[in-house]
């Protein structure tokens, strides 16, 4: 699967929108049937494409949300008001709708469960958690006992994106959850409240005796301020993989 | 927004990559022709905000790409790297 996964000509498709899951006020998840779709790996994404009705174009990037087993393909899209395209995705499109992609599309920013048997730290910030999610949903399709900590950093609770099924599946076998909330925390809430920090992953990541893989996502900020401190610990850099947003999408 | 806000990485520009390579270049194997370093592309310092895309190294910060599309064709300026390694499909 990993090299069908990978070969070809890219070329532009269809997919049905089947469901639409509102995940936070801001971000939504689109599960689409794709004719012939070939599979992906956990990490890959697609590029979306709009067309106008005066023959304008604009794309973006999303991350698979879904694991490769679950047939449909999800992504997950956060609306940012000015944005060119993610107004249209959260917000205009309703099920039943064809939306236009290409991919799936990359091969550094993937997990291969198979080829490794080291830890996994997933480390996510933002909507940065969703390429992570589609290794959190493959490591349970597959029964993977790979040891996995996932550090996810939020504003608030209400922005947490697939939190009931993060809670269900963190208190599973080898999965753990560690969310971070940086500007409001509720009333009891116990975990992190700040920005990730050296202290933080100092607790959460594992020690580097267990060799671990590592990937890291979300604003770039964030994700270069998170790999820093990881290689500081004595991670490995060829074994931080990282995938930065930018400061915003569209 | 800061200069350093606009920085992506090589995973954002693997489908075009792949329309010009036709093969997954993000894990491909790049050297800096600059300081000598190899990075996986994946992991390379991207700017997708000037009319080209242009490609640095994460090490050194020197151009070892930059493409510029248009009218149907591509222009691919590979100056910077001294050598491009990836599987053969």
């Amino acid at each position: 699967m990993a090299r069908t996964a990978v070969l070809g000509r890219l070329t532009w498709q269809l997919g049905e929108v089947v469901e639409l899951v509102e995940e936070t006020t801001t971000v939504s998840s689109l599960v689409m049937t794709v004719p012939d779709w070939t599979g992906h790996q956990p990490g890959q994404h697609v590029d979306l494409r709009l067309t106008a009705e005066d023959g304008y174009r604009t794309q973006r990037s999303y991350s698979i949300a879904s694991a490769p087993e679950q047939g449909r393909l999800a992504v997950t899209v956060e609306r940012l008001d000015d944005g060119e395209v993610s107004p249209y995705l959260v917000g205009v499109v309703i099920v039943g709708d064809k939306v236009e992609f290409r991919g799936p599309i990359g091969g550094y920013f993937v997990w291969d469960e198979t080829a490794t048997a080291q830890p996994l730290l997933l480390v996510g910030g933002g909507s940065g958690v969703v390429p992570l999610m589609s290794m959190i949903r493959h490591r349970a399709a597959v029964n993977s006992k790979i040891p996995t900590r996932l550090l996810y950093s939020s504003r608030s609770v209400d922005d947490v994106i697939y939190r009931k099924e993060l809670d269900q599946l963190g208190r599973g076998d080898g999965l753990s959850v560690h969310l971070t909330l940086t500007r409001t925390q509720p009333p009891g809430w116990t975990g992190f409240a700040r920005r990730i920090d050296r202290e933080m992953l100092q607790e959460v990541a594992w020690p580097m005796i267990d060799s671990p893989l590592a990937f890291v996502c979300g604003p770039t900020s964030f994700v270069e301020s998170a790999a820093e401190i990881l290689v500081s610990l004595g991670y490995d850099p060829r074994s931080v993989k990282t995938e930065r947003f930018g400061a915003t999408g569209g | 927004m800061k200069q350093s806000d606009l920085k992506l990485d090589g995973n954002a520009v693997a489908g075009l990559l792949r329309e010009i390579f036709t093969v997954e270049m993000t894990s491909a194997e790049n050297t800096c022709a600059g300081c000598g370093r190899v990075h996986p592309v994946g992991a390379l310092q991207v700017y997708v905000n000037a009319p080209g895309v242009v490609i640095r190294c994460p090490s050194c910060e020197q151009v070892l790409m930059r493409v510029v599309r248009g009218r149907g064709r591509v222009w691919l300026d590979l100056t910077g790297t001294r050598c491009l390694e990836l599987a053969l499909p």
